[in-house]
């Protein structure tokens, strides 16, 4: 449904609408209403006359749909436009004809025909409504000619219905029509067309059929014509003040004044809402339905609630503003309060008629009506009074028989409950009747009144005066043990007594109303708070999204779903409580593709494919969503309760808002991580250019000297050259190999093909490998005769030994010796490399490991590339152990330690 | 060691490798033969009987597998591979298909030839088994099942007896563990290297040889064991 702004009939709304429409060119059609006063005046032909125009100036013109309803002349005019195919709907057995929407968008045409706007599409359509279609279709950009009978457009609904005595089920609302760009009404004088109709070139619709005689009689049909023409002058009029507004003619504008119409739950609310309707359209200023609940609406039953919802509903599809007000207990006084502030000057409020019953005579005697509150407060107002007819009377009336009211074991155990606390009173008071005057007994039955009030409110409050009343005539008035009363003050006693008990109790129910009013919104900010701090304390958005779902779907009290986009953009299921739905219906599917690329709530309760048990609401705090949110509540009557609108999107809120601020941290870290690699691809261009050319430079310089001047050098010479190159080769081999590393490292492809392997294989091996890095220094080996296999790979784990031994003998002095150990503890083997070397500085202990660090810089440094430590702990940590830096075992020197995981104890026998 | 002059077969794309194979090997008194591309390699392999062939895996024709395939259909001579070193699998797939020892690039020339001399003897030796077998301080007698270390006898189990006596077999040469577990204990048992695992563990308790220092018994990680030559 479209909503603000353009829903409310007031002129700097025009304004606003002719503003939008300026700059757009691609942006959305124009809708063009062909408007008739009855079936039958010829307004399909009309509009198809037009089409024709139009497509002779040039337009791409399409019939998207239109209903000759077998009449020759229209079909003729059908036959040179493009007809769309119909969309086939399998409904109950019966196949119907509906629009192909998707087609018809898919087909882009300058203009569409579309017939009979008020139209309601085959259960499982897209939308519910075929102006609902023809909105999308609109801003989709494409032009629009539609038909509509005055008798459908909802504010009209009652006038035409009073007049004709039908009803018509499909109406438009009148927001709708105030999209149109264009409405033309198609006039036909009552004689010419009860002519038509006699000749039999009017289709009538059934229910129409069926009244036919009342319908096609002249005066109505005038009367009809009336309205009609009155509703389009309405709009010329609209048209007019748009024009002069936006051509900045000074005009006499009212002041911005509203009109308010006050619902509650009774039957008469959607009369009200309806007039109110009419009314703010004849004076042309917004208006605005307001419902106040205070705590009696918590104690409410569902079909109240269901009645203040569908007049806040029928408000909203009539375009007016709609607001929830709260009140503790004087809602009067609320409403004149917001009435003040939004500059209201006209009230509508409506009224019961007298009720019938005794009780509740006496009832609306303790309890003023709202309405009576109001005339009394509104001296600055003008009040409408409106009195619900007997009908309203009657559906309210009818309305428990329907639906049998859920109290009656509550109403059983009020009365169990008045019964015993009259009991007890009456055997309290018995041992002081007799020298206690009669009216003090009456006090302590009030207190046992009191009691069962508090206990069971109203309803505790009547019955405890009852049973209170009889037990007290029976045991404490004269005759004793009968219920005839003799003396003159004991009636009177009586009568104070039951005045009093019930005006107490109600007074006792009431304020049980409120406190328990009070307690259940105090759950409620309870709950949205604790919502608030739990999705606050998640700090990664999957983490974001599961609090979502789960605490949303515990304050929601339903099933919840969240769905972002993947990669190509298909909505797919991230996260769900209870949990993610195995098989979601089209009808869902469709309802949350609607919310993410609408941006507006669909689904359940909504005007978009409201017959998916789901309702989406898109996630999104300022610009495109981000995903959409999906509940399917337990009741699914809660989806139309405003009240639940407002959690659920609170809860939207909070979740997008979560959201939002991970996605920014997210960001951040991003940020900051592109800027450490940033410095990383520095450090690696610099020692790529360093690490690479420095043993090139001795390579290149020996083999060159060998080739021209070899002869010239002494043995001795030509050996040390040699020796030289070869070294420096080695030392370029190993640069290129942790260069080789890095990068599989990097790219996480290094897949460790794991095998149980003995540490001392890898270390002999490794050994042999470095036999001339390490020629210089002692080498001791102890490794505890119970360290099991390791469950590694034996090539990985070696190159990871290999770079931490040649580190120790890069910095141990020569001649010192380098002690390997090994232990096996806690399932894990500890493998420590010490030297007799400088150490490693505590602050440096981590850093060793980050690639480029050196332990000490400048010309004195060893010659390194900075990287094997780094690849230590990659490869290590690649098969799940780790590696830390220490200080040698007296503190002098350095240490490392290595853990790697222990392969499981194998059979030691081998066949 | 034969009269005649050895003739060694190097399959190699890069010419300066070539180039310097060319005067190593004849350093060590060997004749090259050249082809640069693996195709042929092979054609030379048959044409010009070659005592050994010096392979390079990274050809551009024809992948090293295939070549050493083609040559093993119908020829017994030996292949040594040059392979980059980390290449575990490719190494093994080459001795699987039949290759019998490798050296990883870049190697020193005094390790290639050890390993083209261990290969070019095992064909010298040929045909015709000794009774005994005896590498450094290892001495075997295959009849009557004994080992002698350093002239002191020590007790081996049937399977580590022949796991030894294979490793004897090819001393200074590459044998995988796939080689080891078909001989010794079946082709149904080519997976279970633990088994060939606890078994050289015992064996080298036995020897008083220690893994991580070795002196008879070389770990190749993951792809097989060397006895020392």
């Amino acid at each position: 449904m479209a909503t603000p702004p353009d829903t409310r009939p007031a002129p700097e709304s025009f304004l606003e609408a002719a503003r939008a429409e300026e700059p757009a060119p691609g942006g959305k059609g124009k809708l063009k209403i062909f408007l008739g006063a009855s079936p039958g005046v010829g307004k399909t032909f009309s509009m198809l006359e037009e089409a024709r125009t139009q497509k002779r100036s040039g337009l791409d013109v399409v019939v998207a749909l239109v209903e000759t309803h077998g009449r020759a002349e229209t079909a003729g005019m059908l036959a040179d436009l493009d007809i769309l195919p119909r969309r086939r709907v399998d409904y109950k057995g019966q196949v119907l004809g509906e629009m192909d929407l998707d087609a018809l968008l898919a087909r882009k045409p300058d203009l569409a025909l579309i017939d009979e706007f008020a139209h309601t599409n085959a259960p499982g359509s897209r939308h519910p409504k075929r102006w609902q279609d023809v909105m999308e279709v609109l801003d989709a950009g494409i032009d629009v000619l539609t038909t509509l009978n005055i008798q459908h457009i909802e504010s009209l609904n009652d006038t035409v219905a009073q007049i004709t005595g039908v009803r018509v089920q499909e109406t438009v609302p009148d927001a709708v029509l105030t999209r149109a760009d264009a409405i033309e009404l198609i006039d036909l004088p009552p004689e010419d067309l009860i002519r038509r109709m006699k000749e039999g070139k009017v289709y009538l619709p059934q229910q129409v059929g069926r009244a036919l005689e009342n319908f096609f009689n002249k005066g109505k049909l005038t009367a009809l014509r009336e309205i009609a023409l009155r509703t389009t002058a309405g709009r010329v009029d609209a048209d007019m003040l748009a024009f002069m507004s936006a051509n900045a003619v000074q005009g006499p504008w009212p002041a911005e004044e509203r009109l308010l119409v006050c619902v509650n739950e009774a039957p008469v609310a959607k009369s009200l809402v309806r007039a109110g309707k009419q009314m703010a359209e004849r004076m042309k200023i917004p208006w605005i339905v307001a419902t106040v609940l205070t705590p009696r609406h918590e104690s409410l039953n569902a079909t109240a609630r269901a009645a203040r919802q569908d007049a806040m509903h029928l408000a909203e599809t009539l375009g007016a503003e709609t607001a929830t007000l709260r009140a503790e207990s004087d809602a009067a006084g609320e409403i004149l309060r917001y009435a003040r502030a939004r500059n209201v000057t006209r009230l509508v409020v409506g009224r019961a008629r007298w009720p019938r019953g005794l009780v509740q005579k006496a009832i609306s005697l303790l309890r003023e009506p709202v309405s009576e509150k109001l005339l009394d407060g509104a001296t600055d107002f003008e009040v409408v009074v409106i009195t619900a007819s007997a009908k309203d009377q009657e559906t309210r009336r009818a309305s428990p028989l329907t639906a049998p009211p859920p109290g009656w074991s509550r109403l059983g155990g009020a009365a169990l409950e008045s019964c015993i606390a009259i009991a007890l009173a009456t055997a309290f008071a018995w041992p002081f009747w007799s020298w206690l005057p009669v009216a003090s007994i009456a006090v302590i039955y009030l207190v046992a009144v009191q009691v069962v009030a508090f206990r069971h409110g109203l309803t505790g409050a009547l019955l405890g005066s009852l049973i209170g009343f009889l037990a007290y005539n029976f045991f404490y008035t004269e005759p004793y043990y009968s219920f005839a009363v003799e003396q003159y003050e004991a009636v009177l006693g009586l009568v104070v007594f039951v005045v009093s008990s019930v005006v107490t109790g109600v007074l006792e129910s009431r304020l049980k109303a409120q406190i328990e009013s009070m307690r259940s919104a105090q759950a409620r900010t309870e709950t949205l708070f604790d919502f608030a701090r739990k999705i606050a304390s998640a700090t990664k958005s999957d983490d974001v999204l599961w609090a979502a779902a789960a605490h949303g779907a515990k304050v929601l009290d339903a099933r919840t779903l969240i769905l972002t986009p993947d990669r190509s953009g298909t909505l797919e299921q991230v996260q769900g409580h209870p949990s993610i739905e195995d098989h979601l219906d089209p009808a869902a599917l469709g309802a949350a593709r609607w919310a993410y690329e609408k941006a507006e709530p669909a689904g359940a309760g909504t005007g978009t494919l409201p017959n998916s048990e789901w309702l989406f609401v898109p996630l999104a705090t300022a610009g495109r969503p981000f995903g959409v949110i999906g509940v399917r509540f337990h009741d699914s009557k809660r989806a139309t309760d405003p009240e639940m609108k407002r959690l659920l999107m609170a809860v939207e809120d909070q979740v997008a808002v979560a959201i939002e601020r991970n996605r920014l941290a997210d960001d951040l870290a991003t940020a900051r991580i592109a800027a450490e690699s940033d410095k990383l691809r520095a450090a690696l261009l610099n020692s790529v250019s360093h690490d690479l050319r420095t043993p090139l430079v001795s390579i290149v310089g020996a083999a060159s000297t060998l080739a021209e001047r070899g002869e010239r050098l002494s043995a001795g010479d030509r050996e040390a050259l040699a020796l030289t190159a070869l070294d420096e080769a080695r030392r370029l081999d190993s640069y290129v190999q942790n260069l080789l590393d890095m990068t599989r490292l990097g790219h996480g492809d290094l897949k460790p093909k794991r095998a149980p392997v003995d540490l001392k294989e890898i270390i002999g091996r490794v050994r042999a490998d470095l036999a001339r890095v390490l020629r210089h220094h002692e080498i001791d080996i102890r490794i505890a005769r119970d360290v099991p296999m390791l469950d590694a790979d034996p090539v990985l784990i070696g190159q990871a030994l290999a770079n931490v031994l040649d580190n120790a003998a890069k910095y141990a002095p020569e001649g010192s010796t380098i002690s390997i150990a090994a232990q096996a503890r806690e399932g894990q083997a500890i493998i420590t490399v010490s030297d007799g070397g400088p150490g490693i500085p505590e602050g440096d202990r981590e850093r060793v490991f980050d690639l480029f660090h050196r332990a000490t810089r400048g010309d004195g440094a060893p010659g390194g590339t900075g990287m094997g430590l780094a690849i230590v702990r990659g490869l290590v940590e690649a098969h799940g152990g780790s590696v830390e830096a220490g200080a040698g075992p007296d503190g002098r020197g350095a240490r490392l330690t290595l853990r790697l995981p222990l392969a499981p104890p194998a059979a030691e026998e081998a066949p | 060691m034969n009269e005649t002059t050895p003739r060694i077969l190097v399959i190699e794309d890069e010419a300066p490798i070539r180039r310097f194979l060319k005067i190593v090997l004849a350093s060590a008194g060997y004749e090259m033969l050249e082809a640069e591309r693996g195709r042929i390699g092979v054609e030379q392999a048959a044409t010009s009987a070659p005592d050994a062939v010096l392979l390079d895996l990274g050809l551009p024709d024809m992948d090293g597998k295939a070549v050493i395939a083609a040559i093993r259909d119908w020829s017994q001579v030996p292949i040594l591979v040059l392979s980059v070193r980390d290449a575990e699998s490719e190494k093994i797939a080459a001795l699987d298909a039949g290759a019998d020892d490798y050296v990883t690039k870049p190697f020193a020339t005094g390790e290639l030839l050890a390993r083209l001399r261990v290969l070019l003897r095992k064909r010298a030796a040929g045909q015709g088994e000794p009774a005994e077998i005896e590498a450094g301080a290892l001495r075997i007698n295959l009849a009557a099942r004994t080992l002698a270390v350093e002239g002191r006898d020590v007790k081996l189990t049937r399977k580590q007896f022949e796991v030894l006596a294979l490793l004897m077999r090819h001393a200074g040469r590459l044998v995988s563990h796939r080689q080891i577990l078909t001989t010794v204990w079946g082709p149904a048992h080519v997976e279970d290297t633990h088994y060939l695992r606890i078994a050289v563990g015992h064996l080298r308790d036995k020897l008083g040889d220690d893994a991580a220092d070795p002196r008879f018994i070389l770990t190749e990680p993951g792809v097989g064991y060397r006895l020392k030559a």
